[in-house]
């Protein structure tokens, strides 16, 4: 078992005891909530005259079924508008604090904990959501929990777990011109498989990953899931601290935010630590990555051959098989040239302000191509409102972007952004299962927002660092 | 239910399987997203693998959960990876709701698993060779008679007995019926605060668990 990581230490003061069950009782330091997994919880609570435990440690966001435009209440569509006012209902009965779209502070609650400083280093994290595992970019041990664990946090503020083996990443090198967080996680799960991450946590280190962000950092950790791990993180350095010291929760309290310090500090996984399994990939060899495929696992390099199911393992070849035939794509192709009808930049994969901006770097100048209908979905209103600030939303909009508001919108089109039919679309978010957009007939691309963007104006999938440049007038 | 004494063991299973073929099948197949507009679970019985059930005229297509004779069945069967991607709860409770009490399989993701644990469902491995050949069982036998013996991790079907997997945890909560954690857990309040009270960033660490008077 491992020794001395994140995870230990992070796991070891959070234990509140062991179970007679055989899993641990952890302390839970911030539970965040939503609109569509929370409901039947608050109502389990109800039936059992359970009362909220800690409101002070619990937050809650609406993003999966809010509309990303014409926001008046109430709603148009009845059942998104019954879920709102449900979970209005739930948090002012008990006091949770809550972030509706009238606080400019509303978005996809993985990205609205960050930006806000409540999601913090040496943190226990849980929301019914599974790429809760972002949060684990802060050197929090954050996952994804079910409507019944939530209950069970509502109540107790804990929740019951089983340990799990640490598997380090080790990512070497530097990355290439045009290559992204985004490229380095669909490149580990296509190397580790989208069930390879089963029983363990990632700790995600090397050169390509300290020398990354906080948003690419983010992005990382969001897919931990997508590979088969319910939690990813990185160990806190001082760009974590940077982030934090500008947040709401700490610009007026320098104090605090030393006296936290020092924790956050102590919790990094030590250097003599012990690991379950290491694991090693050369970031300078990574390439955009795109996917061809209807699981996050089916990730190719844009110059790569697209497989032919036979020279894959057995347990994958069926799967493969049934993938491209879905997808419409034919091993020895690449995937350069793909018509794409939707490009979509959003998710809280990427949909925070450096994703905007290295779109729009490749988006000034140009058009959406005829042939697609394109949108840019920002993380949060915070987002939202410093792109505006930088005028992005010009160079998207005069592009013939659609430029909406937050949420977590064709992610998984639980609300009006949905493919229609067999639409294939450009996306920037994190999964590509059959029917995930919307249409059970439509076929996703994943890939990182500059290829979005790229994909966007051509009207098909293209090596973004082979797009000419635009000269622009100053 | 707040009663811990109320919890049911299940240490046993039994009934006629259904298989569905498939490895990576995500919780998105199993419920789509636009069926988790609803603020209970009620109801979502219907719905289980909608999509590969019913064409864009909700006419039937070819998936065993159409198939008369697996309607009475309650154990499902599966191949790799069973239940990955989001994490709604929705999935494991359409199941239920269906009619299903326990499922085998190669592997499942991990909050799936978490969340048929949590409704008293087992999910109990075996390799793939052990599954596929009883999929085919049930598909040559629909009314065939499945056992589940959690307690001793092995399935009994055509008259043989098979090693099966289940997780520590998970079958000593279901054996000994504690797989309800919160009452479970809602009685550990005093180290619930301690443990609390040592976390720096916890700032007030009074913790109000237990009932409400009214």
């Amino acid at each position: 078992m491992s020794e001395r990581t994140l995870y230990d230490k992070v796991w070891e003061n959070h234990k509140v005891t062991t179970l007679p069950n055989g899993q641990d009782q952890l302390f839970v330091g911030l539970h965040l909530i939503h609109e569509v997994t929370s409901p039947q919880a608050f109502g389990m609570l109800q039936e059992r005259d359970l009362e909220v435990a800690r409101p002070d440690l619990t937050h809650a966001t609406v993003d999966h079924i809010v509309p990303t435009s014409d926001r008046d209440r109430p709603f148009e569509n009845e059942a998104a508008e019954e879920m709102m006012a449900e979970l209005e209902e739930n948090v002012r009965s008990v006091g949770i604090e809550f972030d509706d779209p009238t606080t400019g502070k509303q978005g996809i609650v993985h990205v609205i904990g960050p930006e806000q400083g409540i999601t913090q280093p040496g943190m226990t994290i849980v929301c019914g959501d599974s790429h809760t595992s972002t949060h684990g970019a802060f050197g929090a041990l954050a996952f994804g929990i079910g409507t019944s664990q939530i209950r069970d946090v509502l109540a107790t503020q804990t929740v019951a777990m089983e340990k799990k083996k640490v598997r380090k990443i080790e990512v070497t090198g530097e990355l290439g011109d045009d290559v992204t967080a985004k490229d380095v996680i669909l490149t580990i799960i296509r190397r580790l498989g989208t069930d390879g991450g089963v029983g363990y946590v990632y700790e995600y280190a090397g050169e390509a990953i300290e020398s990354l962000g906080m948003e690419g950092r983010m992005s990382i950790c969001n897919m931990s899931i997508e590979g088969g791990a319910r939690a990813g993180y990185v160990n806190p350095d001082e760009t974590t601290y940077e982030w934090l010291e500008g947040t709401d929760e700490f610009e007026d309290d320098p104090e605090r935010f030393e006296e936290l310090k020092s924790y956050w500090e102590s919790i990094g996984s030590d250097e003599d630590a012990e690991y379950d399994d290491v694991v090693t990939i050369d970031g300078s060899e990574i390439e955009p990555v795109v996917t061809w495929g209807t699981t996050p696992g089916q990730g190719i390099g844009i110059t790569e051959e697209i497989p032919d199911p036979e020279s894959l393992p057995d347990d994958k070849q069926d799967t493969a098989r049934r993938a491209q035939e879905h997808m419409r794509v034919a091993p020895g192709d690449t995937m350069e040239g793909y018509d794409i009808d939707v490009a979509f930049l959003g998710s809280c994969t990427n949909a925070r302000l450096p994703d905007l901006r290295a779109a729009a770097e490749i988006i000034r100048g140009r058009a959406v191509d005829d042939s697609v209908r394109a949108m840019v979905v920002p993380g949060s209103q915070r987002v939202k409102a410093a792109a505006e600030r930088e005028g992005l939303d010009e160079i998207f909009t005069e592009a013939g972007f659609d430029w909406r508001d937050a949420g977590c919108s064709m992610c998984l089109g639980m609300n009006d952004d949905q493919l229609v039919g067999d639409e294939a679309s450009a996306s920037s978010s994190n999964r590509n299962f059959v029917g995930r957009q919307g249409s059970k007939d439509g076929r996703t691309v994943l890939m990182s927002p500059q290829m979005v963007a790229a994909a966007a104006v051509t009207g098909e999938v293209t090596d973004v660092r082979e797009l000419p440049k635009v000269e622009v007038k100053a | 239910m707040s009663d811990p004494k109320e919890i049911p063991s299940v240490a046993h299973v039994e009934g006629s399987g259904i298989p569905v073929h498939g490895n990576d099948i995500d919780t998105d197949q199993i419920i789509p997203a636009r069926f988790m507009k609803v603020v209970t679970f009620d109801g979502l019985g219907e719905f289980a693998f909608f999509d590969q059930r019913f064409d864009d005229e909700d006419n039937e297509k070819e998936h065993p959960f159409n198939e008369e004779q697996y309607q009475d069945a309650n154990v499902l069967v599966v191949n790799a990876n069973f239940g990955c991607g989001s994490s709604r709860e929705h999935a494991p409770q359409a199941l239920v709701r269906w009619g299903i009490d326990a499922i085998i399989g190669e592997s499942f993701a991990e909050i799936f698993a978490g969340n048929c644990l949590a409704l008293g469902v087992p999910t109990a491995t075996a390799d793939s060779e052990t599954i596929e050949t009883l999929q085919s069982w049930i598909e040559d036998n629909p009314d065939g008679d499945i056992e589940i013996d959690v307690a001793a991790e092995t399935v009994t079907y055509d008259g043989r007995t098979i090693d099966v997997d289940v997780d520590e945890a998970q079958r000593k909560a279901l054996v000994d019926g504690i797989w309800d954690t919160t009452a479970l857990m809602n009685s550990n309040t005093e180290s619930i605060e301690r443990t609390a009270a040592a976390l720096p960033y916890v700032e007030n660490p009074k913790v109000q668990t237990g009932r409400s008077d009214d």
